[in-house]
């Protein structure tokens, strides 16, 4: 792998996460983390979306008229979650029930139409592929980052297997309740910026105010 | 660019890109579409199973649904109904028809469904060839949301053999203890009429223990007084004469 496509497959990962830097995609990182089993199917339905339609918006990219290029990007895209869609009914039917309507908005997640627009329209499929797949991954991690701990703290269990005992089961931890409903997902995903500027500082944006201290009682008067 | 953004080109791509696309979505439901709808009636199939407590993970859903049978019964006269399809029938769907549900006053409402359908499926689970347990369907408001579950009676048609729910959105940890199998388990065993009235209720708190109605009562599930509420209700408007009543009493007699 040369290192200009490890550098397109990796950077979205962590250095340009668009979760995390672009704050991109994040309703369905709220709603569908509650256990790693459907965030798991979700972050593959995800990435399969994200790669395949960079891949065919960068095919026809040369002969798309900018005045409809979004609408050809968006029946791309359209149709491919679509198939996806269909797909997940026909293997995983009891995953594709509770993630419900959220493999239909992948349509809307702003990831998808995001690097078709940004990345897509400009480059080869090759890098295209790679470059949709590596933003699938770093959505991926965070998915999964913000689901292990949802679904570990909120239900005791990881992947469906049991591992604090419930206290309502005779066991010792009372499950927090709150870890699965939608808002704990903003604190966690909240820590996970947090952790990740922490060890790259280039991602702290420069503060828009500079807050002014406080004046004293005597400077007032 | 002039060639580029010219309207022939515009319209040239916008309809190949539309037929193209059209043609790989079409090929993928019609391909997928048969894979889909087994998974589906397996998917009802397990859930009724499971709300009856009959369901057992070593067999297969087919083998064990394979003593079922399944029957339409008509509620206002109790009878069954004979129809061609019986897996056609949507009571769901029936239940927000006009054609084929009648609007409940709010004295009958208990259950807070507004519509009740005309003909219900139930299920009737056999053993050796004799009648042993029957499976209804029922469904009415909790907290947030209707809930839609099954409650099955053994053959004396008065002992509850188990109840459950498949579809519902109470708040998870409270309401949501509905799916919990140890409360699910306060069921079996709890009887449903007394003098010809339905007696089963879900209480605040626990069933005092040898109290005289102990045996028609079930723990509440705590901090959920809406949704334990509202599991008492649907039980008392569907086993009641609005209801599966008449066909109880109709299966009772032999006259069904």
């Amino acid at each position: 792998m040369s290192v200009d496509t490890k550098k397109i497959l990796v950077t979205p990962i962590f250095d340009d996460n668009p979760i995390a830097l672009q704050i991109l995609g994040i309703c369905s990182a709220l709603a569908v983390t509650t256990g790693l089993e459907t965030t798991l199917v979700m972050c593959i339905a995800l990435t399969a979306v994200t790669s395949f339609s960079n891949v065919f918006v960068s095919l026809v990219r040369n002969h798309v008229p900018s005045s409809i290029r979004i609408i050809v990007q968006m029946i791309i895209i359209a149709s491919l979650v679509i198939v996806v869609d269909q797909i997940l009914k026909a293997v995983a039917y009891d995953v594709s029930k509770q993630l419900s309507v959220f493999v239909g908005l992948i349509i809307t997640n702003c990831i998808v139409m995001g690097r078709a627009e940004a990345f897509a329209m400009k480059n080869p499929p090759w890098p295209s592929f790679l470059d949709g797949f590596g933003n699938g991954l770093g959505y991926s991690v965070v998915l999964l980052f913000v689901a292990f701990f949802r679904e570990l703290l909120g239900a005791g269990k990881l992947f469906g297997v049991e591992l604090l005992s419930l206290a309502t089961e005779g066991g010792w931890y009372i499950p927090n309740g709150m870890m699965l409903l939608p808002p704990s997902a903003f604190f966690i995903i909240g820590f996970f910026i947090w952790i990740l500027r922490v060890r790259k500082t280039a991602q702290i944006e420069a503060e828009e105010f500079k807050i002014v201290k406080n004046s004293t009682l005597r400077e007032a008067l | 660019m002039a060639s580029q953004d010219s309207i022939q080109k515009t319209l040239t791509v916008a309809l190949l890109l539309c037929f193209v696309c059209s043609v790989i979505v079409s090929a993928a439901a019609v391909i997928l579409r048969p894979m889909q709808e087994s998974n589906k009636a397996l998917d009802k199939k397990k859930n009724i199973l499971l709300a009856a407590g009959l369901y057992q993970e070593s067999l297969s859903v087919d083998e064990q649904f394979s003593a079922i049978q399944t029957r339409i019964v008509d509620l206002s006269t109790g009878l069954f109904v004979d129809v061609d399809d019986v897996d056609a029938f949507d009571q769901r769907k029936s239940a927000k028809d006009p054609a084929t549900s009648q609007a409940l006053s709010s004295d009958a409402d208990i259950a807070k469904i507004s519509r009740r359908e005309n003909q219900a499926v139930v299920y009737i689970v056999e053993s050796n060839d004799t009648f042993d347990k029957i499976i209804l369907p029922v469904h009415g408001y909790g907290l947030w949301s209707t809930l839609y579950g099954f409650v099955a009676l053994e053959s004396d048609l008065n002992t509850i053999a188990g109840l459950g729910f498949y579809d519902h959105a109470e708040t998870p940890g409270l309401g949501g203890e509905v799916d919990n199998p140890r409360w699910k388990a306060f069921w079996p065993g709890k009887q449903v009429y007394k003098d010809g009235e339905v007696a089963i209720e879900v209480v605040k708190g626990a069933v005092i223990a040898g109290s005289d109605r102990a045996n028609y009562q079930v723990d509440g599930l705590s901090g959920a007084t809406l949704t334990s509420r509202g599991v008492s209700n649907l039980l008392t408007f569907w086993l009641g004469e609005d209801g599966f009543q008449a066909f109880l009493s109709n299966l009772k007699s032999g006259s069904a």
